[in-house]
């Protein structure tokens, strides 16, 4: 398989603490993909490295063979925007918009038209059980529903790459369980590669490899053994 | 589990015959291993036996000869007694990984321990991967799904053992060979 998504050698430091120290990975085209490993162990970081949103301080990622680093702000914007989808533990919709204008909105900034953004909008609310919802705001539902309508609006653009960190963390079992089928059927249907960070071996089960991390490098062990080069 | 048991509990909606109760089983009970047609009468042997079914009828309609069993009043009486009883809880698998990794330091050492527990933990993973794959394929049932969550469940309890018990190999292995 050819890599969509290649991570080579990645470095990051906060401060004086190094987060990542020298990671490889790959994500070929709809592979799913687990990061796990113990908190502080660096997988949201490579999560927000690989997604752009956080600049490597050496190493590279590239997309398509194409670097991100070598792209302009804009470029790389444009690059979010369109073919990544990014899902956080606390799905972070704009309180003062309803759910179906929240799903809508990465619709209306790659430009579409707001009658069309809202009826797709509506049809990845009702995909994820949250129709109903469509005209409240996030203040007036549960964490579960919010998160629910957070992964629509992840996924509302078809993105080729899903970023997804740690998704289900805040969810009840079942809804969480609801949340990554829906998921991995959307990556089946569709192609959609998805990165999935987590630190529950039950979560990384939906994924079709694993990447264990231990202290910013590849835990080939899987066991937080980091074993020797 | 008891298969006696699962099958007095099948035949508490009327009267069946063995490959009646066979596919209500291998139905009710999907993942469970299958019941093989001979554990099937013979069981049905013994509950007859027993007290606890009684022969109802006979079916020739449809090819062989075949006998219908039912409850009788004994038999609903242990099975109420069988659904009330708390079982004892009793980590069967673990127990197997427990006995290997001590024998293994015993035996082998270390390394070997720590080698054996790697490889066990990437079998355990791609069965949770597989179990998930059942659960999450379209058109699952119901059935299906709660029978995978109770394996998952226990594999993820195996796997978090696994997980802290090479923390403590080193540990382990002074005690056992000292």
């Amino acid at each position: 398989m050819t890599a969509l998504l290649q991570g080579a050698a990645l470095h990051r430091r906060y401060g004086r603490t190094p987060a990542l120290r020298g990671v490889d990975m790959e994500v070929a085209e709809g592979e799913i993909v687990a990061v796990t490993g113990p908190s502080g162990c660096g997988k949201s970081t490579l999560l927000h490295c690989l997604a752009g949103l956080l600049k490597v301080d050496s190493g590279g990622v590239s997309y398509r063979g194409q670097d991100l680093g070598s792209l302009s702000e804009a470029a790389r914007s444009r690059l979010r925007r369109t073919e990544f989808g990014v899902l956080f533990q606390f799905g972070q919709l704009v309180p003062e918009l309803t759910a179906v204008e929240n799903v809508a909105l990465p619709l209306l900034l790659a430009g579409s038209r707001r009658r069309q953004a809202r009826k797709v909008a509506g049809e990845w609310l009702d995909r994820f059980g949250v129709a109903e919802l469509a005209d409240k705001l996030p203040g007036a539902m549960s964490g579960g529903q919010q998160q629910r309508c957070a992964t629509a609006r992840s996924l509302v653009t078809e993105p080729r790459v899903l970023f997804a960190d740690e998704p289900t963390g805040a969810l009840d079992v079942l809804t969480g369980e609801r949340v990554l089928s829906e998921i991995v059927h959307v990556a089946r249907e569709r192609s959609m590669a998805v990165v999935l960070v987590t630190h529950e071996p039950q979560i990384a089960a939906y994924a079709d490899r694993e990447i264990a991390l231990r202290d910013g490098v590849v835990d080939p062990s899987g066991l937080g053994l980091r074993m020797p080069a | 589990m008891s298969t006696s048991h699962v099958l007095l509990g099948l035949l508490s909606g009327g009267a069946r015959h063995g490959y009646e109760l066979k596919r209500a089983h291998d139905d009710r009970l999907p993942q469970a291993k299958p019941l093989a047609f001979g554990q099937v009468y013979a069981t049905l042997g013994r509950l007859e036996r027993d007290g606890l079914v009684e022969q109802s009828g006979q079916d020739r309609d449809a090819g062989p000869d075949r006998t219908s069993y039912s409850l009788t009043g004994a038999g609903r009486t242990r099975l109420a007694e069988w659904l009330a009883a708390i079982e004892s809880p009793a980590p069967y698998v673990t127990s197997t990984l427990f006995a290997k990794v001590m024998v293994s330091l015993l035996v082998a050492g270390e390394e070997t321990t720590t080698g054996y527990l790697i490889a066990q933990r990437e079998a355990h993973v791609a069965r949770l991967r597989e179990l998930t794959g059942i659960k999450t394929a379209r058109g699952a049932s119901a059935g299906d799904v709660v029978a995978a969550d109770y394996a998952i469940a226990h594999l993820d309890a195996d796997l978090r053992w696994l997980q802290t018990t090479l923390l403590r190999v080193a540990e382990l292995n002074q005690e056992v060979n000292s």
